[in-house]
């Protein structure tokens, strides 16, 4: 939000008219302007965005259930509820899986960002396939790998050809489902990871890597004392979104497995309470929760790293 | 000499072996979805080939019985309106933001950024509501309203180009007599032509792959769009993998064509609305 350079911004009175003061009416009109042309967007944004998370702060104070005309406020009830109800709370430690998912991911993401930033023959071919599934959409992913997974799809016939014979249900139990479907996530996203690592370590400039091979850096120094710091920003980033996106895990698990065999997420678990039981009170009290912790999460990274990312992010003021 | 040709062989194998693990999954199901229903039966394993690799009867069966073609329609008519929207919006917003002066504009600053950090999926909860009692439930007009009312990453992406566009531009016209509307329309639009390109790819394939708001919003069946027509295929089509893989192809078909075509514009502006 801090700006780092404050645009020249046109001055509105300003006008060919500044000699002689403006009338009144064409000085209110100035004024109106930039609101006339805020007019749609703000009036969309308060009413589908901010408008629902008042009334879900209003919600889940009560006991209601989205359809009866009827309700009571029941204070902190359902807030208490979630945190002492053990199988409403436990759904958390599902994200945990996905959490060691998104390490593997960045990892990964950087190694393929880093290799294929120096010379690599078919470096575009690699770069696209790295990237291609993030483009893909969800269902479709779903059934690829629900194929891939089940009872001698994909997975059983690779091992087939190494001689492994399993005869494993991939998705049967809580651990082995999980396991996969956050294997499926880091499928999905390691693109998106990959390409802006990418762009951030092509933005460092090529004459730091001509000046290190100079003094007989080899690659690993070069990571470590040109690529690494060159990355930071991003690499805060892209740790803030694995965050907020392991505890907001919705789509791979509800397509593929519905949340059956202990793979329920928090978001699964919201959106069942909401439109399966009809308990609008509660699925409002987890979604203040869920929302409440991803602005902690947000907050806590913007202390950490104090704009210095500036001139990407979100600079707008 | 031989340490750094191992390395380079290791640098080539992982990238091997990242491509397998990419590919690999898709190859099956599209070697899947050309087989017949008494391939699929024999036992010959998932990565088994096809009979007859032209055997395209699996796509046929998906296409008609899986109601695809409705599924392209309704998803033409809500990317059409939804990115037309978008579009306008967002470049309106950044124009405001960046060209004017005004009281409370750091608010309206912070409300959009925010708002950015909302999980979506989430809010459906109270969204839900609102929209019901618009009574856009069971119609087109849900998804509509909320791709172009919740689309943040486009209006930054926005942003960033106007920014670039000089304001001496906005003066000379205003000299020449042209009011705030004139100049956005007759010279900040025309000049965003790239960033239009770009929202338009992003939210283009963002809308495209989106599932929960159409399943929420629109659960009669003839208002299904691709994702949510897929989806059900797992009903009628439980066990037959060949046409459940001929269906994922089809909804997965579209989207490489657009990315082989645009590479670039679809790599800058994944970058772009990313790192907000």
């Amino acid at each position: 939000m801090a700006s780092t350079t404050e645009t020249a911004s046109v001055k509105t009175a300003a006008g060919p008219g500044a000699a002689a003061p403006a009338p009144r009416r064409a000085r209110l009109w100035r004024g109106a302007t930039p609101w006339l042309f805020l007019l749609a967007p703000l009036t969309l944004l308060i009413v589908f965005t901010y408008a629902p998370i008042a009334n879900m702060v209003a919600y889940s104070f009560t006991d209601w259930d989205g359809v009866s005309p009827e309700l009571r406020y029941t204070g902190a009830e359902n807030y208490t509820e979630l945190f002492t109800r053990p199988d409403l709370f436990e759904v958390f430690w599902v994200s945990g899986y996905y959490l060691v998912a998104s390490v593997v991911q960045i990892v990964a993401a950087l190694y393929f960002a880093t290799i294929l930033s120096f010379n690599v023959r078919f470096r575009n071919f690699f770069k696209g396939v790295l990237f291609f599934p993030y483009l893909i959409n969800g269902v479709a992913i779903g059934f690829v790998f629900l194929y891939f997974f089940q009872d001698g799809g994909t997975l059983d016939s690779v091992l087939g050809l190494f001689g492994v014979e399993t005869d494993r249900a991939w998705l049967g139990t809580p651990e082995s489902a999980n396991t996969s479907l956050a294997a499926v996530s880091v499928w999905r996203y390691l693109g998106l990871n990959f390409v802006l690592f990418l762009g951030a370590i092509q933005s460092i400039p090529g004459e730091l890597y001509e000046a290190a091979e100079l003094d007989g850096a080899n690659r690993w120094h070069q990571f470590r004392h040109i690529i690494a710091p060159g990355i930071k920003p991003v690499l805060s980033l892209t740790v803030i979104l694995s965050i907020s996106g392991s505890l907001s895990v919705f789509e791979i698990p509800y397509i593929m497995t519905g949340g059956a065999t202990g793979t329920e997420t928090f978001v699964i678990q919201t959106v069942k309470l909401a439109f399966q039981f009809n308990k609008t009170g509660l699925a409002s009290a987890a979604a203040i929760v869920l929302l409440l912790i991803v602005l902690a999460v947000t907050w806590v990274q913007r202390r950490l790293v104090p704009d210095s990312a500036d001139d990407k992010r979100m600079d707008l003021a | 000499m031989t340490r750094r040709a191992v390395a380079r062989a290791l640098v080539y194998l992982s990238l091997i072996a990242a491509t397998v693990v990419v590919l690999l999954p898709l190859a099956a199901v599209l070697l899947t979805s050309l087989k017949s229903e008494r391939e699929m039966a024999d036992d010959s394993g998932a990565l088994a080939l096809p009979d007859d690799p032209l055997n395209f009867g699996n796509y046929v069966t998906a296409f008609q019985d899986g109601r695809m073609l409705t599924a392209f329609a309704n998803t033409a008519v809500i990317l059409l309106f939804a990115i037309g929207g978008t579009v306008l919006i967002g470049s309106m917003t950044a124009y405001a933001i960046d060209r004017f002066t005004f009281r409370f504009r750091k608010l309206v600053v912070a409300l959009f950024l925010v708002a950015a950090l909302v999980p979506g999926v989430t809010t459906q909860v109270a969204t839900f509501q609102i929209v019901n009692s618009f009574g856009m439930f069971d119609s087109l007009w849900a998804p509509i309203a909320l791709y172009m009312g919740t689309d943040i990453v486009s209006i930054y992406i926005f942003l960033q180009f106007v920014r670039s566009i000089p304001t001496s531009l906005d003066e000379a016209a205003r000299l020449d007599g042209a009011n705030a509307f004139t100049i956005y329309r007759k010279i900040i639009f025309p000049l965003l032509r790239p960033a239009v390109a770009t929202v338009v790819i992003v939210k283009g394939i963002t809308t495209y792959n989106d599932f929960y708001i159409p399943f929420l919003y629109m659960p009669s069946e003839d208002l299904g769009v691709i994702s949510t027509s897929l989806f059900r295929f797992k009903g009628p089509f439980g066990a037959h993998w060949e046409t459940i893989s001929a269906g994922a192809i089809l909804v997965i078909l579209p989207t490489l064509i657009v990315f082989l075509c645009l590479q670039r514009y679809i790599y800058n502006g994944f970058t772009r609305g990313a790192t907000r």
